[in-house]
């Protein structure tokens, strides 16, 4: 099929509906609104449902509904709503139910702005919401990605029969890419879903979903069952880009629209003759630990990259296990880094060296 | 090698993001790699829009602008004021002289002067003034065909506005002409 240029959020939603998706809760929030925008258009014309809750609680508690039905079900929402949501992704995780969420982060804390940020590292990789619980977070670097996450998405929830986070921020949400919705036969090898709520006729003992276990002895049962899945996800569901690493003079991590910003710096580095290798979590959980045993001893620094004050270091920091120096450069508030200042931050690092 | 980095600003309603799209879509269509990412936020009508558009032949890292910009199309005053200084040393600055009496302030620029609104008033269409200045552009950069342009108009304008495709190729052509040495 050819390329299409799309703007990212009507991106997701096509990428969606071409997934399965069948119904689509939430409540409006810049810098997201073409997705429902999108969904409420064209998810009728594909045999689906959607609905503007009345805030993003009652989306979330609708997807979670739905989702114990058995539907291929989702919502966006943009940081302070995502935030909104926790209650109901923990019950949904709770639950072992597949949903897929995504959240086009804007700049925080409170209602924050709505320019570009990704100061939700923490909010989605450590959860929000109570308990011992997990999403499998995806961040793609730019639309085609995105549009072909999505389908891993979809298929990842309902394998797991857990929530799935895509990440993005205001950037790859507005902007404009080519795009090529393309076949995407993912790894997952799906089964019925037997423990869905669709009615028994008389014929079955009744399923029940739910997330409270009264008896203490249950939900630890129940929580080492959850941390088996967990697991599972670590090995197996770890996704990163990495480039340049083996022979880095320093090494920048970054996820998501910054990771690209960084590869401009490095070009920059390189043309200075400092060797910058970039680590690109595409899953920002489970986390790339083992990418960074590819780092030389030699390496001067590790440096993450972000648009937040810093969240996403503590995971670098685990990753590294103290074998390099970790440092930090950051805008936030919905200021986007520039090449010129990440060149500068790691000359200053590199000391002057050549 | 093609490496453009435009911006194009002016107030809402000049089809400035337009403008923009029309150059990502007509690379797309050319097979180049391309970006668009427009400013957004609490803007309203009248107020200020702007779009930064890269059309390379190499695959788009950061698709913003900071102050390397090859080319800026710029339509109103406030946006002269806000992006001349983003635009590399020889770049290319196309102001619309219909709507900005102030000179370029940078010396070690490329500046046209393009007097849009008058151009498109004359054809009889006064929206196509963006077009005027897209001509100009393509005039000078190259970038992308006239004709990948106006294919891609086709599709951005639908079968319903169909009859306007003339008007606007003529609004190209006599933006082209303006800066035509």
């Amino acid at each position: 099929m050819a390329k299409i240029l799309m703007k990212g959020n009507e991106a997701i939603g096509a990428a969606a509906i071409k997934a399965g998706c069948k119904y689509f809760f939430g409540y409006p929030i810049t810098p997201q609104n073409e997705v429902p925008e999108y969904m409420s258009r064209e998810l009728p014309k594909n045999g689906g449902v959607f609905l503007q809750a009345e805030s993003e609680v009652a989306a979330i508690n609708m997807v979670y509904g739905a989702s114990g039905c058995g539907a291929r079900v989702m919502t966006s929402s943009s940081s302070p709503g995502i935030a909104l949501k926790q209650e109901g992704i923990t019950y949904i995780a709770g639950a072992e139910l597949p949903c897929v969420i995504v959240n086009i982060v804007r700049g925080g804390p409170g209602l924050g702005g709505i320019q570009p940020a990704q100061s939700d590292y923490n909010q989605v990789t450590r959860g929000g919401g109570n308990g011992d619980y997990k999403l499998l977070v995806l961040a793609p670097a730019n639309l085609q990605e995105m549009v072909d996450l999505m389908q891993e998405a979809f298929d990842a929830a309902d394998y797991y029969r857990n929530p799935v986070m895509l990440v993005g921020d205001g950037m790859i949400g507005q902007m404009m890419e080519p795009v090529e919705f393309r076949e995407i036969k993912t790894k997952y090898t799906l089964s019925e879903k037997t423990w869905a709520t669709t009615g028994t006729k008389g014929q079955r003992p009744h399923n029940i979903i739910n997330s409270l276990f009264l008896d203490p002895a249950q939900l630890e049962e129940h929580n080492h069952k959850l941390q088996k899945k967990y697991d599972d996800m670590k090995a197996n569901e770890v996704r990163y880009e990495s480039v340049g690493v083996e022979d880095a003079d320093i090494v920048l991590v970054a996820y998501g629209t910054t990771s690209r910003i960084v590869r401009n710096a490095i070009a920059t580095l390189k043309e200075e003759g400092i060797k910058a290798g970039i680590i690109r979590p595409i899953s920002l959980w489970p986390f790339p630990m083992a990418a960074f045993d590819a780092i030389p001893e030699t390496c001067k620094a590790i440096v993450s990259v972000e648009m937040s004050m810093g969240q996403m270091i503590d995971d670098i920091k685990i990753a590294s296990n103290g074998r390099w120096a970790v440092d930090f450069y950051g805008r936030s508030g919905g200021m986007i880094p520039t090449p010129d200042g990440i060149v500068a931050k790691v000359k200053e690092i590199m000391g002057g060296v050549k | 090698m093609l490496n453009e980095k435009v911006i194009c600003a002016g107030f809402g309603g000049q089809g400035v993001m337009l403008m923009g799209q029309l150059i990502s879509y007509a690379g797309m269509i050319e097979g180049k790699e391309v970006s668009w990412l427009p400013s957004y936020g609490p803007e309203m009508r009248g107020g200020t829009a702007n779009c930064a558009v890269m059309v390379s032949d190499k695959p788009i890292g950061s698709p913003v602008i900071t102050d390397n910009a090859t080319t800026a199309i710029i339509m109103n005053l406030p946006s002269l004021d806000k992006f001349e200084t983003d635009v590399i040393a020889d770049g290319n600055l196309l102001i619309n002289s219909s709507l900005i009496e102030k000179k370029a302030a940078r010396e070690d620029l490329k500046v046209y002067y393009v007097p849009a609104n008058e151009i498109a008033n004359d054809l009889g269409n006064l929206k196509t003034a963006n077009m005027v200045m897209l001509g100009a552009y393509l005039e000078l950069t190259k970038a992308v065909e006239i004709e990948s342009v106006l294919s891609a108009l086709k599709k951005t304008l639908g079968d319903a506005k169909a009859h306007l495709i003339d008007i606007n190729r003529e609004a190209i052509k006599k933006g082209a002409e303006a800066v035509r040495a």
